[in-house]
């Protein structure tokens, strides 16, 4: 476990102020050194990185970045994704709690790159003590000239705004944040236009995720093929921060190497094993929207491709691990209601068949499941799929549609037994 | 119209307004600062932040309604808000939900007589890794246990 990790070693109360980043971590170097550059040699560094989005769909961040035009004369915005919403998911609250500079110099970076000299950092209301902690990073960085008019000299100003959520997890996608940052109701939105073209106050917008942005720095210090080859498969560049939780030993932020382990390797070697020694039942791999994985299935290595490959997701690099005395229809049922409550009520699919889903998964848990059952929750769940706005309905069909598909035989018993087995 | 909202919120909102392109996007903020000086947003409070933007009443409404943290009736001075969420139900929340609502002799959703307490289910607060969590007002509270919980309510009393 000798390798290079860029963050986790900085992750306490003590690397938080200035001083710390400015002699620990080559604090504002890179801002110093990008805003020498040209635009497009940085995009160009980060599109050879192989950076890509750390929020969940692993977009290539420097072919993103390109993709705002140069001839708009609209003012451009770089928005910062720190919603963080994603049940299972918690690195970014680290990254913005332990090393909130790190995220200000790579947000400078991102502005000048494609020319916005107005930021926003929409952070989950929920996160209080964060918003407060990167206020006050900011306010040092203002202080210092990192930020502001005429950021060390070079004539590019950067302002950049810490703006705080309300609750609700679908302002995580980045339209619904949009929309939620100009003061509407956090709906989504209908593509395209995407936001480079229109996003912000109708401007163009790039919104990326926390760490995405964090990683800019070292990507301008090292060099975009250094990052690249920090990852292990061809296509993932850096490292990732992977929030583990659930029935293992030692649950937190990890952070390894793009594709540098297996999730049983995560589980049984970085996370100590399952809790009381218990036996493994089943892994959620990507946040509660990713379809979910047997005891069989994770021998997979815990990267984008490979997940993909095996019918799930890595989304936002979450992994909750649940053991085998925990009943998968009582944990479904709790995923669909979280995306009942969530759907925004804008697509009539995610809306209504949500609702229906937990229903239907009600009845099953308590006993009064019927045969056909089963066959609806996968046909309500194929009528949501890929059918609404927004990802949020394909978040809530496939995991319904894997957990009855992997474990049919725990919904049958639930079903024929008229209770939980295990109650 | 009386005006309910302190002299802090305008002058809270005049440092905001050049942040942002719109006077709309202050809505959110508004209602942060307006529920920090009530608790809660009471009509009147949500009336003065639209003459305040210059937008409809229904517009204010609509907008706080879609978000959880607006709360639209009053809460007890302790607002528990207990996650139970996938990571923390595996680490026994639902335990820890059911000891609150036979200890405060409320349930979920529901308010002391006092007005002490109020309690309610979060969805994932962002702190699964140190599960189970709740928020008590606006501060985090980890890896808990029953006992944990009684020493902090115990506290409070
Ligand atoms: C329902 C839903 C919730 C999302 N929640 C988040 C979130 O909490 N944080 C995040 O960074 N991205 C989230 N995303 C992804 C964003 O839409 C967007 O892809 C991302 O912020 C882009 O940044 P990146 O390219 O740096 O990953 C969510 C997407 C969907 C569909
Ligand atoms: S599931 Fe409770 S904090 Fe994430």
């Amino acid at each position: 476990m000798s390798e290079t990790t860029l963050y986790i070693q900085h992750f306490n109360e003590e690397s938080r102020p200035l001083d710390y980043y400015l002699s620990k971590m080559n604090g504002y170097v890179a801002a110093k050194k990008a805003l020498s550059m040209q635009q497009d040699d940085i995009i160009n560094e980060v599109k050879k990185s192989n950076l890509r989005g750390r929020g969940g769909a692993g977009f290539p961040t420097g072919m993103k970045w390109g993709f705002i035009p140069k001839q708009s004369t609209k003012p451009k915005y770089l928005v910062c994704n720190a919603d963080e919403s994603e049940p299972g998911t918690f690195k970014d609250r680290d990254i913005m709690r332990y090393t909130p500079h790190l995220l200000i110099e790579g947000m400078v970076i991102g502005g000048y790159a494609i020319g916005s000299s107005i930021g926003y950092i929409y952070i989950r209301g929920e996160y209080t003590r964060e918003a407060k902690l990167l206020q006050a990073a900011i306010d040092e960085a203002y202080a210092k000239g990192y930020l502001g008019k005429n950021i060390l000299g070079s004539g590019f100003n950067f302002d950049l705004t810490v703006h705080r959520g309300a609750g609700a997890y679908i302002c995580g996608e980045e339209t619904a944040l949009l929309n939620s940052l100009e003061g509407k109701r956090g709906e989504p939105r209908v593509k395209p236009p995407f936001p480079a073209q229109s996003g912000a106050f109708a401007g163009p917008t790039i919104v990326n995720n926390v760490e995405t942005l964090a990683d800019v720095p070292f990507i301008i210090n090292q060099g975009g093929e250094w990052f690249a080859k920090l990852g292990k498969l061809e296509k993932s560049g850096g490292t990732r921060l992977i929030s583990i939780s659930g029935h293992v030993k030692k649950p937190g932020v990890y952070e390894l190497p793009a594709g540098g382990a297996t999730i049983r390797q995560l589980i049984y070697d970085y996370c100590g094993g399952i809790l009381n020694d218990r036996k493994l039942k089943a892994v959620i791999p990507g946040g509660s929207s990713a379809p979910v994985l047997t005891a069989d299935e994770i021998d997979v290595i815990y990267d984008i491709e490979p997940l993909m490959k095996i019918g799930t997701m890595m989304g936002s690099a979450a992994i909750m691990v649940v053991s085998e005395d925990y009943c998968v229809v009582k944990l479904i049922k709790r995923i669909t209601k979280f995306y009942a409550h969530e759907s925004c009520g804008q697509c009539t699919p995610c809306r209504e068949g949500c609702k229906w889903m937990e229903d239907i998964l009600h009845r099953i848990e308590d006993g009064h499941g019927r045969d056909q059952d089963l066959t609806m929750l996968l046909d309500i769940a194929d009528n949501i799929n890929g059918k609404t706005l927004c990802a949020l309905g394909d978040a809530a069909a496939g995991p319904v549609t894997s957990f009855v598909k992997k474990f049919r035989a725990d919904f049958e018993a639930h079903i024929r037994g008229g209770k939980c087995p295990s109650a | 119209m009386a005006k309910v909202l302190s002299e802090k919120f305008y002058a809270e909102m005049k440092k905001l307004e050049p942040r942002y392109p719109t006077k709309v996007a202050l809505l959110l903020p508004a209602l942060h600062q307006a529920q920090e000086e009530f608790g809660w947003l009471p009509p009147e409070a949500m009336d003065e932040v639209g003459v305040y933007i210059g937008i409809h009443p229904a517009q204010v409404r609509e907008v706080a309604s879609f978000y959880t943290m607006y709360n639209l009736k009053p809460v007890g001075k302790y607002h528990l808000k207990i996650c139970t969420n996938v990571a923390c139900c595996l680490r026994g929340a639902d335990e820890l939900v059911e000891h609150c609502e036979k200890k405060l002799g409320i349930r979920c959703g529901e308010t002391t007589l006092d007005k002490k307490f109020t309690l309610a289910e979060e969805e994932c607060l962002g702190a699964c890794g140190t599960a189970p969590a709740m928020m008590l007002n606006d501060d985090y509270h980890e890896n808990l246990s029953a006992l944990k919980l009684d020493q902090l309510l115990d506290g409070l009393r």
